[in-house]
């Protein structure tokens, strides 16, 4: 196990991360904040706070499961137990800009299954994507927006995102 | 997003059969999936691609309104393919038997048969004879489990929980496969049930059974917090078991003035379908109390969970059968 970065890192990427939406989405008045669940949306909601507080408004969040939009949910190779929990998104997402929230960007079929999920709950005017690592290696065509840390990992090597909240340490580690 | 497994429990059943076999745990798990469907009839599109090339065969061989286009909208909300199958227009008829007319569905690719059946016994049957996955939808006096997980979910979405709640299920009790799905979730999810009914309405064996039971309805009913009126089931009543409907009415029946004898904030529940006038008033089940038609959109909810896992329990048979 190789600790990739620590609580300290983890903030000032959040920070430089929020800098860099405020630059290009700061001016728009429909921007909103969706996390995937579970990190993402903690990722997510921090991102809310600090930029609620940079822009002296309350930016709205949500929060999306896409387990159902998954696309190895038949696939006995790939079976995992995964609950399907809630999509709590309390605002009408169309014509709205949506800043996506991620903890780790791989091989693109999370953030393709999130779109999809997005797209059946209306037609936002944009969807922008930002993740705290992007450790490469994509299957499908898709790329984030606002990256927080590029990861040079191998295949063979996982990347985990460890968050207080849901594992009572702020780490990212490599495995 | 890092793989991770989200939860330590894993829903293994193929099958839901009855809510006896099952444990609180297991129960609550699908009351906890249904909350991720709840959304859904919110959505300006109600579908999601979690069963997209799945075949699912609604088997009824009684009559049913709410069950059967619930199974329906369920299945057609998570993208599968559904087949209706009815007893009057099918080889049954001829005399095809019900494992047959099931292999023969199975032949053509069903992956889910959802089964409502006049005989106690028949999805657990049907479960042990085909390959798909198998969820009773009501079998004789036995269990109709969805319904007791759709009214357990009411509850809990209302009071919050059902730990120490008191619910009487009131009238028909001993042929009633929703009184007895209903005691199997509702005394594991810790709730205390009292039946309430005239003795000649009430199972054989009510003694073994985890519940208290009164003959009077006046006697606890100011005691209750949910209130579950079943429906006389005049299809299924063999002999005179009460003198007279005006008579089982008068002593059964949820009337306005017997509410006001009530907790103000009871909930009124009804499986359906309703006899108005007889087991409950039209002003109670139009009341403010009444959760009734909550209960039918819970419905929704708690069968989308129920096909979903089921499914992903044949995917995790097919993962331990792997090479």
């Amino acid at each position: 196990m190789k600790v990739l970065l620590n609580e300290t890192q983890i903030n000032e990427i959040l920070d430089a991360l929020s800098q860099d939406i405020i630059s290009d989405l700061g001016t728009d008045n429909n921007l909103v904040i969706i996390g995937i669940r579970s990190r993402g949306e903690i990722l997510a909601q921090r991102l809310q706070n600090r930029l609620s507080e940079r822009l002296g408004k309350e930016i709205p969040r949500g929060t999306l499961d896409i387990t159902l939009y998954r696309d190895d949910i038949h696939d006995p190779q790939k079976a995992v137990s995964s609950q399907v929990r809630t999509t709590e998104i309390p605002f009408d997402i169309h014509q709205t800009t949506i800043l996506l929230v991620d903890d780790v960007l791989h091989t693109g079929r999370s953030v393709r299954a999130a779109m999809d999920a997005l797209t059946d709950l209306g037609r936002p005017k944009a969807i922008r994507l930002a993740v705290l690592i992007d450790r490469g290696i994509r299957e499908l065509p898709i790329r984030a927006d606002y990256i927080g840390f590029r990861a040079e990992v191998s295949p063979q090597e996982r990347v985990r995102v460890l968050l207080k909240e849901t594992d009572q340490i702020e780490q990212v580690i490599v495995e | 997003m890092t793989q991770t497994t989200k939860t330590d429990f894993q829903w293994r059943r193929k099958h839901l059969i009855g809510l006896r076999e099952l444990s609180r745990k297991e129960i609550e798990f699908i009351l906890d999936t249904a909350r991720g469907f709840e959304e859904f009839s919110t959505r300006s599109i109600k579908k999601a691609p979690a069963l997209r090339g799945k075949v699912v065969v609604n088997m009824f061989f009684e009559d049913s309104t709410r069950t059967r286009n619930s199974f329906t909208l369920a299945a057609s909300r998570l993208s599968a393919d559904v087949i209706e199958f009815t007893k009057t227009s099918s080889s049954v008829n001829k005399g095809e038997t019900l494992i047959d007319t099931a292999r023969n569905l199975e032949a053509m690719g069903v992956d889910i048969v959802v089964i409502r059946h006049g005989a106690g016994g028949a999805a657990h049957l049907l479960s042990r004879s085909i390959k798909a996955c198998v969820i009773n939808a009501g079998d004789g006096f036995h269990e109709h489990p969805t319904q007791a997980l759709l009214d357990a979910y009411t509850i809990r979405q209302i009071k919050g929980t059902l730990e120490g709640l008191k619910i009487g299920i009131v009238g028909d009790i001993a042929h009633s496969r929703v009184a007895r799905s209903n005691i199997h979730a509702l005394t594991k999810l810790g709730a205390e049930v009292i039946l309430v009914g005239p003795p000649t309405l009430m199972p054989a064996q009510v003694q073994n059974l985890p519940v208290q039971v009164s003959y009077s309805l006046d006697a606890v009913i100011d005691k209750l917090d949910v209130i579950n009126m079943l429906r006389i089931q005049f299809e299924r009543l063999g002999g005179n078991l009460f003198p007279t409907v005006r008579e089982y009415s008068h002593f059964y029946g949820l009337t306005v003035e017997r509410l006001k004898k009530a907790k103000p904030d009871i909930l009124v529940m009804h499986p359906g379908p309703l006899n108005r006038g007889l087991e409950i008033e039209s002003e109670v089940a139009d009341g403010p109390n009444s959760v009734i038609l909550r209960q039918v959109s819970n419905g929704l909810a708690i069968r989308m969970a129920v096909l979903f896992l089921v499914n992903q329990a044949a995917v995790l048979e097919a993962k331990d059968s792997l090479p």
